[in-house]
């Protein structure tokens, strides 16, 4: 039993880091630009630094390059950590069902997810792969990333087995547990930041222990998180299937829990600020709650498998 | 990575799990003061049989096996309904890295085989949290210490044949640099035990010591005089992991109770909420045990773990409340047990500060 990182693995997280920190947006402000508009503002350009730097890395092929859950829910984090605003967890779920030379996205109860910039997405339908055309964006709740109409007529892609199906299920299940849980780190830093520079009483309000025990709390349901979602990780490629699946719906409630409480201290300990647009604080909250319904899991689902 | 045993852990699970099997009628039903009497015997089979010590080292009758092992050791003996192994984990890394080769030799081997039974003198009623305010003090006498003091909230202080003490040794010396640490017998008539009743009825767990002039030879000090404070920080740091522990397993086997308890009940949001800690705390202490096999030191990640341990326990006694109501003894009793979770070994609340102090580096309140 070992349930450590390979070296590899904690290479990819230290890449996937770097990469969101550099060109992840710094602001509110860096989000609102749209790289669609036209206005040539700042923002469109980082953003489409990112998009070639994201690109370059050919971590949205991970699972047809062979790469393990661990992998995609590595890259997952830390693009969630970091806020990245340019497509990963729609390509990369695509990737897992069937590799595409076109960008290609997923669709989820007829709404293609994470389509910025992406024109084509697959849906799963029991055994039947099936692709969409992307069409206009929807309103959504997630202000990093878009989702979508899906247009028709549905072009057949492919019958895959029942045990891919299952494994991509868990795949599904873990990613966006790790987005979960990297928005969730994102939040709880930006707040133990605030934290240290925030004065009141003539003191840093991190020094009270009233705003330092909920952020001592975060943390450690942070390290929590990290521990089970590790190992339904793990489990997608190495555990029989319906424990794969298992396992990761255990992981998606935990973290799914954890992450909005981290994400509502964070909120709280900004004060008047935390609830503001201008503060990133709900900009976390936002990606754990599109994440949340994401693949969603019910208590129940959980639970099912305990008599 | 790789969650599945290796063959060699495999081999041991089937060992242990042939062994269990034998045992199975010798295992008591229900905690409570016949549970917390029976420990040492139970001690003294599992470490006979050779799965009592697995990570310590061989020369005091450990096994040095990876920290692997305890996590199978407790799994299995969940799984048999057998008794958790003795917690001695957090005395032994106490004396191991602070005694001398003469201190032990002489008493971890009878530590960790069972033949000789341990208590632990910190707290008292002045100093809890607070630590580092105690006054029992212990003062040169010769070639010996003479003991006065009031420790509480020792467990098995009753059966103990040896107090691991925390004394003040220099009164002029600002809080903890006047503290030592002792290793003193408690079969002296100038100890005097007084039983502490919990809320749950039990009154073997926890005892309060009164040292009046008890008497423990110079050469039985754990170090030099003013090290104390450097053993009591190893032990509650080692005190605080749940892998030290073992109780991850002990709180899965409680939740699965519960499910067969409700039977073909759908079980209720708490009963669920409890099997996804239990199940979070058990990839958690997986994970902490397999960090160790880099060496990881342990800082005050402890307070992190305990934490998430004393959630767990508590989701799951408010399962057990929730399952079973006031009307079943079993239930009510682990369900109040659980409340001291939040205390023992460190308030929530300390091992709150530690994280924002030492963790996040927020800075002292």
């Amino acid at each position: 039993m070992d349930a450590r990182l390979s070296a590899e693995q904690r290479d990819l997280r230290a890449a996937a880091a770097k990469l969101a920190d550099s060109l992840g947006p710094q602001s509110v402000l860096d989000l609102s630009g749209d790289d669609d508009d036209g206005d040539g503002g700042d923002d469109a350009g980082r953003r489409a630094r990112l998009e070639k730097a994201v690109a370059a890395t050919a971590w949205r092929t991970l699972r047809s390059d062979g790469a393990s859950g661990v992998e995609v829910a590595i890259v997952a984090e830390e693009f969630a950590r970091g806020l990245v605003d340019v497509p990963y967890l729609g390509p990369v779920l695509a990737d897992g069902l069937q590799a595409s030379s076109e960008p290609t996205t997923i669709a989820v109860d007829g709404v293609a997810v994470d389509t910025r910039g992406i024109s084509r997405a697959l849906l799963l339908d029991g055994n039947s792969l099936r692709a969409a055309r992307v069409g206009d964006v929807r309103a959504g709740v997630d202000l990093t990333r878009v989702s979508a109409e899906i247009v028709g007529p549905l072009q057949p892609v492919a019958v895959i087995s029942a045990e891919h199906v299952n494994r991509w299920h868990a795949l599904a299940l873990v990613a966006t547990t790790a987005d979960l849980l990297g928005a969730a780190r994102g939040a709880h830093a930006l707040a133990c930041g605030y934290a240290k520079v925030r004065a009141q009483y003539g003191h840093k309000i991190g020094t009270y222990q009233a705003v330092s025990h909920p952020l001592a709390e975060g943390i450690a349901l942070i390290e929590g998180s990290v521990s089970v979602l590790r190992h339904a990780a793990w489990a997608v490629d190495e555990a029989a299937p319906d424990d794969a699946i298992r396992a990761a719906r255990l992981a998606k409630v935990y973290c799914a829990r954890t992450a909005r409480t981290v994400c509502e201290t964070s909120i709280q300990v900004h004060g008047g600020i935390g609830n503001t647009w201008d503060c990133l604080a709900h900009v976390y909250l936002r990606r754990v709650l599109a994440a949340t319904e994401l693949f969603p899991v019910r208590l129940e689902e959980v639970g099912c498998g305990l008599s | 990575m790789d969650y599945r045993d290796s063959p060699d852990e495999a081999a041991f699970r089937a060992r242990l799990r042939d062994w269990l099997s034998q045992r199975a009628g010798d295992f008591p039903a229900a905690e409570g003061d016949q549970y917390w009497a029976g420990q040492a015997a139970w001690h003294r089979a599992l470490h006979a049989a050779g799965f009592f010590g697995l990570s310590w080292p061989k020369e005091y009758g450990g096994h040095e096996m990876p920290p692997v092992y305890d996590v199978i050791l407790d799994e299995e003996l969940a799984r048999a309904g057998a008794r958790p192994r003795p917690s001695l984990g957090y005395l032994v890394q106490g004396l191991g890295r602070h005694g001398s080769e003469e201190l032990r030799r002489r008493f971890l081997p009878g530590m960790i085989d069972g033949t000789e039974r341990w208590c632990q003198g910190f707290s008292e009623p002045e100093a809890g949290s607070d630590l580092a305010s105690l006054t029992t003090s212990a003062v040169k006498n010769g070639d010996d210490y003479v003991v006065h003091g009031h420790k509480i909230w020792t467990s098995y202080s009753d059966v103990a044949d040896w107090c691991l003490l925390l004394a003040r040794t220099d009164p002029d010396a600002r809080r903890h640099r006047g503290l030592s640490a002792f290793v003193i017998s408690m079969h002296q008539p100038s100890i005097e035990q007084r039983p502490l009743q919990m809320i749950n009825g039990v009154t073997t767990e926890f005892g309060q010591v009164l040292f009046d002039g008890a008497r423990v030879p110079a050469s039985q000090m754990v170090g030099a005089p003013g090290e104390g404070w450097a053993l009591a920080m190893t032990i509650v740091a080692h005190e605080r992991e749940p892998a030290e522990l073992g109780f991850s397993a002990r709180y899965g086997k409680l939740v699965r109770d519960l499910v067969a308890r409700a039977g073909e009940r759908p079980p209720t949001a708490d009963l669920i909420w409890a099997h996804v800690e239990t199940e979070m705390l058990y990839t958690h202490v997986r994970r902490r045990l397999s960090e160790r096999l880099d060496g990881m030191a342990h800082g005050p990640e402890g307070s992190l773990d305990k934490l998430l341990m004393t959630w767990t326990e508590q989701t799951v006694g408010h399962a057990a409340l929730a399952e079973g109501g006031t009307g079943d003894p079993e239930l009510l009793s682990a369900y109040l047990y659980s409340r001291s979770q939040s205390v023992m070994g460190g308030t929530s609340q300390i091992q709150k500060n530690i994280i924002a102090a030492r963790i996040l580096g927020l800075g002292a309140s």
